[in-house]
């Protein structure tokens, strides 16, 4: 299917886009009233606004346009599952297994041409046996549906430039006087391979439906997709709700049968004028519990920045889950932990949905002595890797601070020479003296890591005479004939 | 008159059940570890309870933490089904960055096992109250922290009424560590005012186990207004009472050598000639 943004805007002047090529300005597209006066693409912007001075000229923006197909894309997924871009301007879609559902393959053109036309879009759409063939036909020929089987009887007949090849390509063929589809079927494949190389013939093969490829899809399709049809809008948030309970309770019937659960769940809302609004709830767990997972809906739904705006109402639902892993029915272990587990791996899927992924942490040691990486904070969302924490020293105090401030506070201190703790600091407009103290703790930078030449740090614990206690560092050494050390807080004891 | 009977068996029963709850014997109690500090609490800090603990100045927030996370740690202590269970901390944002943010390792120093913390960052007072209330209800964990910064406007006496609710009907312990926050009414069962207390010092005179200046505010049906030294005994996860002559004693014991001092100017510049008395300032 291709769709051509159209020019049904209600301008009275011809518009026409244009593009840097070389060191000219030239028309890349021009709407029909355009075409109708004679513009064609690639002529420079000079001659055209000789020919046509009231041209109303605007710049192409390729961002934009993509931005907007993928849009477009995302509405087509009420369709199928399986829409892909197909440059320029054009989608393809997968629709095997799915026209039956909008009234076979001419409702669905239908359907899918009145909703573009809503857009304000024009369609040219073909539905064919192959994805070349289709596109062939829609951009070449007449568009419509190509009846299974009668490709090569329909495809025949039109030009060699619908093969998409460099425009030399075509110009040797026409100078070969092969100037359609029908020449170059007559040659033996092997001559034309060797003239234009294999890709050629291939190409031709498949717009023929001689040989059949699969589109790529912009998205992966879902293992498990349910999905509701309105025939009228609808915007009532109370009936809304009602739809998403009955879509999950269908998902969790599937996931069962399956002995599977889900761990990413994409509710899609399709408003009837072609936005695409989707919900992602995530589990810490595979999952197909109809109540959690309605309970971190109604959460997720509560917490959005902009709230689900139905607009002129939803025409379609659909909740799918792109993420399944095994899941077997949970027995009920006679001690209680199990359940215990899953009250607090509940807890965190709604904490997550509230907060955020980095929001909901748990820790995880890592192998080194560097004080900022010995542990990394993960999301509770995904499980955390089990890494055992050595047990603390018996009968020592803390060696590591409780809280630690990164990056590190600059202090003033004055300290005993060479390397004797700091006797009184200054941090925070506070001076603090130091009562006791022990030290130094010598930590390496690891430089094998970050590559840095980061200064070695001398690091003291120590305690003011209020009883509070710190965790400092020297950089550098007490030396006659270099720059002074200098000191760091890094953290706080308890 | 059989009606008045039952009622009055009723009425019994539910004393009872009240007397069970609240009494010195009752299950729902962690005791500290130190002696007078349980007698004075009734046999211990009530699980089922929001407590606060506040910091008695910013600076003394590490102490205050730290006594935090040790009522947290004997919570999953006393009571044996609870031992393994996840302690959820709730942080506003603002507390990391004034006061540096959680330190695994360290947790691990004071005997926490990281792995059983639940850390949930929230960006404002709502939304740790929110995080807090959501906490207080799963009966799964072991103890609730929660820490906002400043005295955030949803921290009111109604939403410590909804916390101490959710607490009794989940009977998880709450914790709310109050840092540059002054006193206000709430549904806490107890408050308390935390201060750095010094340490009794190790060889070398080297700082020893955390200590702490802890003043019980105010009990709900019970003394207050008293105060203790403990230090926290991370081997057997237990308080140890500090007696208040305890620090002349020690720190008379393991004083430094004296040593010559540099003063420090008002405008920070050392007085004395750093080279000469061998100290030298840096900063």
């Amino acid at each position: 299917m291709g769709a051509i943004p159209a020019s049904g805007a209600p301008a009275e002047k011809p518009h026409a886009l244009v593009e840097i090529q070389g060191n000219a300005l030239r028309l890349v597209d021009c709407d029909q009233r355009a075409v109708a006066l004679g513009l064609t693409r690639g002529m420079t912007l000079a001659d055209a606004r000789a020919r046509i001075p009231d041209l109303v000229v605007l710049e192409t923006q390729p961002q934009a346009d993509g931005e907007f197909l993928e849009a477009l894309a995302g509405f087509c997924d009420r369709f199928t599952p399986l829409v892909a871009l197909d440059e320029p301007h054009g989608l393809m879609l997968d629709i095997t297994g799915c026209a039956h559902l909008f009234g076979g393959e001419a409702g669905l053109g239908t359907l899918a041409a009145r909703a573009m036309q809503r857009g304000g879009l024009q369609l040219k759409a073909a539905i064919a046996g192959t994805p070349d063939a289709a596109r062939a036909c829609a951009r070449h020929g007449r568009g419509g549906i190509v009846p299974p089987g009668q490709e090569e009887a329909l495809l025949r007949s039109l030009p060699t430039a619908a093969l998409d090849t460099d425009a030399e390509t075509v110009i040797a063929l026409s100078r070969a006087g092969l100037k359609t589809l029908d020449h170059l079927a007559e040659r033996p494949s092997e001559t034309l391979s060797a003239r234009f190389g294999e890709a050629l013939a291939v190409k031709l093969r498949r717009i023929l439906g001689h040989e059949d490829r699969r589109i790529t899809p912009l998205r992966l399709p879902p293992d498990c997709v349910v999905e509701r049809h309105f025939a009228e809008p609808f915007a009532d948030t109370a009936s809304l709700e009602a739809v998403v309970v009955r879509l999950i309770g269908e998902a969790a019937r599937v996931l069962e049968v399956r002995g599977e659960g889900g761990r990413v769940f994409e509710l899609g809302f399709f408003r009837s004028d072609g936005t695409v609004r989707r919900l992602v709830i995530e589990t810490g767990r595979p999952s197909r519990d109809a109540g959690a997972l309605l309970r971190l809906y109604r959460e997720r739904i509560e917490t959005l920045a902009d709230p689900l705006d139905p607009g002129f109402g939803f025409d379609a639902i659909k909740l799918a889950v792109p993420l399944c892993e095994p899941l077997d029915t949970p027995q009920h272990s006679l001690d209680g932990r199990a359940i215990e587990e899953e009250a607090v791996a509940d807890l965190v899927d709604r904490l997550v949905t509230r907060f955020g992924r980095d929001r909901v942490l748990r820790f995880a040691a890592q192998d080194t002595h560097h004080p900022v990486r010995a542990a990394k904070a993960l999301s509770a969302a995904a499980p955390v890797p089990e890494t055992p924490w050595l047990a603390p020293e018996p009968q020592e105090p803390p060696a590591r601070p409780l809280q630690l401030f990164e990056p590190p506070q600059p202090v003033e201190a004055i300290a005993e020479v060479p390397d004797g703790p700091p006797i009184r600091f200054r941090w925070r407009r506070l001076t603090h003296d130091v009562a006791r103290a022990e030290g130094p703790e010598r930590i390496a930078p690891e430089w094998w890591r970050d590559g840095s030449d980061e200064p070695m740090r001398d690091y003291y614990r120590v305690e003011d005479a209020q009883g509070r206690r710190f965790w400092l560092y020297r950089v550098g050494f007490y030396e006659a004939d270099s720059a002074p050390p200098r000191w760091f807080l890094h953290g706080l004891f308890a | 008159m059989p009606e008045t009977a039952s009622t009055l068996s009723d009425l019994r029963r539910s004393l009872a059940e009240a007397a069970l709850r609240s009494g010195p014997a009752a299950a729902g109690r962690i005791g500290l570890g130190v002696p007078a500090l349980d007698e004075a609490l009734n046999g211990g800090l009530a699980r089922a309870a929001l407590h606060e603990i506040y910091a008695a100045e910013v600076a003394d927030l590490a102490a205050a933490t730290g006594f935090a996370l040790g009522l947290a740690l004997r919570a999953g202590q006393v009571e044996e089904k609870a031992a393994g269970r996840p302690i959820l901390w709730v942080r506003q944002d603002f507390v990391d960055a004034e006061a540096g943010r959680l330190h695994a390792p360290g947790l691990n120093e004071l005997g926490l096992d990281p792995a059983r913390l639940l850390l949930v960052r929230a960006r404002d007072g709502e939304g740790v109250l929110r995080a807090g209330a959501e906490a207080a209800r799963c009966p799964a964990l072991s103890a609730v922290l929660i820490e906002p910064w400043g005295e955030p406007r949803p921290f009111d006496l109604t939403a410590s009424r909804r916390l101490a609710l959710a607490t009794e009907a989940s009977g998880v312990p709450v914790l709310l560590l109050r840092v540059a926050a002054t006193e206000a009414p709430s549904a806490a069962r107890t408050r308390w005012q935390v201060r750095a207390f010094a340490s009794r010092a190790l060889e070398a005179n080297a700082p020893g186990a955390p200590a702490f200046a802890l003043r019980l505010l105010r009990q709900r049906g019970g003394a207050a207004e008293r105060e203790w030294r403990v230090e926290w005994d991370r081997d057997r996860h237990c308080f140890a009472e500090r007696s208040l002559s305890d620090r002349a004693s020690r720190t008379g014991h393991a004083a430094p050598l004296s040593r010559p001092l540099v003063s420090l100017s008002g405008d920070g510049q050392v007085a004395a000639d750093g080279r000469d008395s061998g100290l030298r300032r840096a900063g």
